[in-house]
């Protein structure tokens, strides 16, 4: 039964070249390319900017807002301490109502599961709902080889399909595309669209109605993600606007819904703050216009087939990690891709995987890993970030990103090994200890100053500290070390000078409360 | 040969022995019990609705009939669908065809109708929200997604403050649904249009003295 015999053991990572966790190259390359597409970085812009500042206008006007957080994010640190047994009174509640529960320990297992789910009802299509989770195992590819064809319904999904394109955002997947641009994609690939459709948002959207209505109308099969599984009542919910979500919730005869196993919740009344939580951290408003909650199967409404599947797929190795498993606690609002300075600038493909932003750099290394020996894309994802914080501030579940990022590359750097910045490192060390080399070294760096550019900057460093180089430019060394000034003549006068002035000021102004040692100090160090 | 179900929870619980952490109290110090008089959640309520752009029609329990025949009559709803459960005086000033639901009637019928009417469960003011729980005077969530005006008759005494009161009105093994206002969509350039797939028009009747 349990694999308890004994020391437990590591939980294994996505396994290596399944689903959509892990891209062709390293973010820095990768963002490199977007950086040149002008048209995205307005986008990306335009639409950030909008969405910060809704944000921002309705969790200010929540007196509990900080409370709401501190409570979301303990429910589910809880929700993960206990997962083993909440994820078995899942099972159990849905069972009982009427649904059949599936355990899937990676993606191919999970498609796997679908696949024969979808086939066993003899239909070959389905409408989704927009998920994170079955974009995560590449569903869509896995059905399409198996002769079904998946059509997205939510409006972004839809044109990211259309598009064959990939999605950019976990919230607006379509982020990276004006309305110009999905208006000639609706022209090119729609069947049937009304040629003079112009690039009124609402018209667009109404060009979708009408092709997708067909769709729910006859579709016998639905999947879905779900954004909570409570294990008290085994209640699922999924939390949507545009209405698709419902028409896949109810209109199908089987519904199929995937479901990361970090998605659970102990009780029914949690909802009550992730319901007031997610929309105003998602999307900006009070909140979304549907959320549908679903308990097993109801008889005479809704679908009749209910089979729920629970996905590992590296969750259990992110859980096994006292720090990383942090970010299991996410809850998708994407509130951090909005105020990330990086994500504003790269935009979601960057990343290469179906978490963007700043959770994806430290969701997707630790659900697929960091393989050193493979000179892994994923290795260069914690270095996608400035460590600004906004990403921290702004989490709805308090998820403290930057430590998060800061542990993953402390952890790359120890699955390295031996790196040419490694020994530069240590190196640098030997000689730090011994001043007479240290001021040796520094005379030595001062012939920088011949590789300079006229700016006083070097942009182009030599192997191995091109990849500093690269990204950043350097500040030619300075004439003469501040060591070398300290000793100097001049130097000693211009301290002297300035502790003549210091203690004039002191004696003038003769503050009682202020702490003259504490002042001191702090003029000291300037 | 293990099964995925025992590989997962071994996984589970291997991971939590690998990395123990304290048990955690959940600090639940937002507000709760938060409780209005009946003209400032009207108000409240009403002003939500009117932001996610719904139609609100606040009016007496007696008045009923008159205000969901007049909302009908001035969208042009000919024909209408019910929930088998709803109250038949609403409809008492109606002079449209009232078509009462069934689980076997096939959805893509509920695409003819030109309007939907039913009751609700509970509400929130602060959000705007409306809850619909399967009840007889509901109907089947097909009921009230496809048809493209859902008209959704509202007793004040039902709607609560906070998203917390609403929620512990809830039953949860029913099938429920949570209604903002009007379908919508910020899926281009992040601006909200609304009118997507479901009803394209809400209609709340919200009746105070009930």
């Amino acid at each position: 039964m349990s694999t308890f015999l004994g020391m437990p053991a590591r939980p294994p990572r996505s396994p290596y070249g399944t689903g959509n966790l892990r891209g062709d190259e390293p973010f820095p390359r990768a963002a490199h390319q977007e950086l040149g597409n002008g048209q995205l970085r307005r986008n990306l812009h335009k639409a950030t900017t909008t969405i910060r500042a809704k944000r921002l206008n309705v969790t200010g006007e929540l007196p509990d807002w900080e409370a709401l957080r501190d409570a979301g994010s303990a429910i589910k640190t809880d929700a993960m301490n206990r997962l083993p047994e909440l994820l078995e009174q899942l099972e159990l509640k849905v069972t009982e109502h009427g649904g059949t529960v599936h355990w899937a320990r990676d993606a191919a297992e999970a498609n796997e599961i679908v696949a024969r789910l979808v086939r066993a009802t003899g239909s070959s299509e389905v409408i989704k709902v927009k998920s994170m989770a079955t974009q995560e195992i590449g569903l869509n590819e896995h059905l399409e080889s198996a002769g079904i064809t998946p059509y997205e319904t939510d409006l972004a999904e839809l044109i990211v399909q259309l598009a064959h394109d990939k999605p950019s955002h976990i919230l607006v997947p379509a982020i990276h595309r004006n309305r110009d641009e999905i208006r000639q994609i609706f022209l090119d690939r729609i069947p049937g669209v009304d040629p003079e459709l112009d690039n009124v948002p609402a018209h667009l959207a109404a060009a979708a109605r009408a092709y997708l209505r067909q769709k729910f109308m006859t579709t016998k099969v639905a999947v879905s993600g779900a954004n909570f599984g409570i294990a008290e009542t085994g209640t699922l919910s999924v939390v949507e606007s545009e209405g698709n979500g419902r028409m896949c919730l109810t209109l199908p005869d089987t519904l199929i819904t995937v479901m990361g196993i970090e998605k659970v919740l102990p009780r029914y009344q949690d909802l009550e703050v992730f319901l007031q939580l997610l929309p105003r951290s998602s999307t900006g408003e009070r909140m979304n216009p549907y959320t549908s909650l679903w308990t097993g199967v109801t008889p005479g409404d809704g679908p009749q087939d209910f089979h729920l599947v629970l996905l590992d797929n590296g969750r259990t190795a992110a859980l096994a990690d006292a720090i990383g498993r942090a970010a299991l606690n996410c809850i998708r609002c994407s509130a951090c891709l909005n105020v990330c300075p990086v994500y504003e600038r790269t935009g979601g493909h960057a990343y290469a995987s179906t978490y963007p932003g700043p959770i994806g750099a430290v969701l997707t290394p630790q659900l697929a890993g960091m393989h050193a020996a493979d000179d892994d894309p994923n290795s260069s994802l914690p270095y996608a970030s400035s460590l600004c914080g906004a990403c921290f501030d702004a989490c709805p579940v308090k998820i403290d990103i930057p430590s998060l990022l800061v542990e993953l590359r402390h952890q790359h750097t120890e699955q390295a090994g031996t790196t040419p910045e490694k020994l530069a490192m240590k190196a640098a060390a030997a000689v730090m200890k011994r001043p007479a080399l240290y001021t040796g070294a520094q005379k030595a760096a001062g012939l920088g100053r011949v590789v300079a550019g006229r700016d006083g900057t070097i942009s182009r460093l030599p192997p191995p500290f091109n990849g500093w180089s690269d990204s950043r430019d350097t500040a030619a060394p300075p004439r003469r070390t501040f060591r070398a000034w300290f000793a100097s003549d001049e130097g000693r006068a211009t301290l002297r000078a300035a502790a003549d002035e210091h203690d004039r000021g002191q004696g003038e102004s003769d503050q009682g409360p202020g702490e003259p040692d504490r002042n001191q100090g702090e003029d000291g160090t300037r | 040969m293990t099964s995925a179900r025992e590989t997962v929870l071994g996984r589970v619980r291997d991971a939590l022995a690998l990395a123990p952490t304290p048990a955690t109290a959940v600090p639940r110090a937002y507000r709760t019990g938060w409780a209005l008089p009946d003209p400032e959640r009207l108000a409240l309520f009403t002003d939500r609705l009117l932001d996610y752009r719904a139609e609100v029609h606040p009016c007496t329990a007696d008045r009923t009939a008159k205000v969901v025949a007049e909302v009908l009559r001035d969208h042009g709803a000919r024909r209408i669908g019910v929930p088998a459960g709803l109250d038949p005086r609403w409809l008492d000033a109606y002079d449209g065809e009232v078509c009462q639901d069934a689980a076997d009637i096939p959805a893509p019928r509920l695409d003819s109708l030109d309007a939907v009417v039913t009751a609700s469960a509970a509400g929130c003011a602060e959000t705007g929200t409306i809850f619909l729980d399967g009840s007889p005077d509901q109907g089947r969530r097909a009921l009230s997604l496809v048809p493209d005006l859902h008209l959704c008759v509202v007793d004040l005494s039902s709607v609560e403050a906070g998203v917390p009161e609403a929620v512990a009105r809830l039953v949860p093994e029913r099938p429920t649904t949570l209604i903002s206002g009007p379908s919508a969509t910020s899926d281009i350039e992040l601006e909200r249009v609304e009118g997507v797939h479901g009803p394209r028009t809400l209609v709340v009747v919200i009746r105070t003295d009930r």
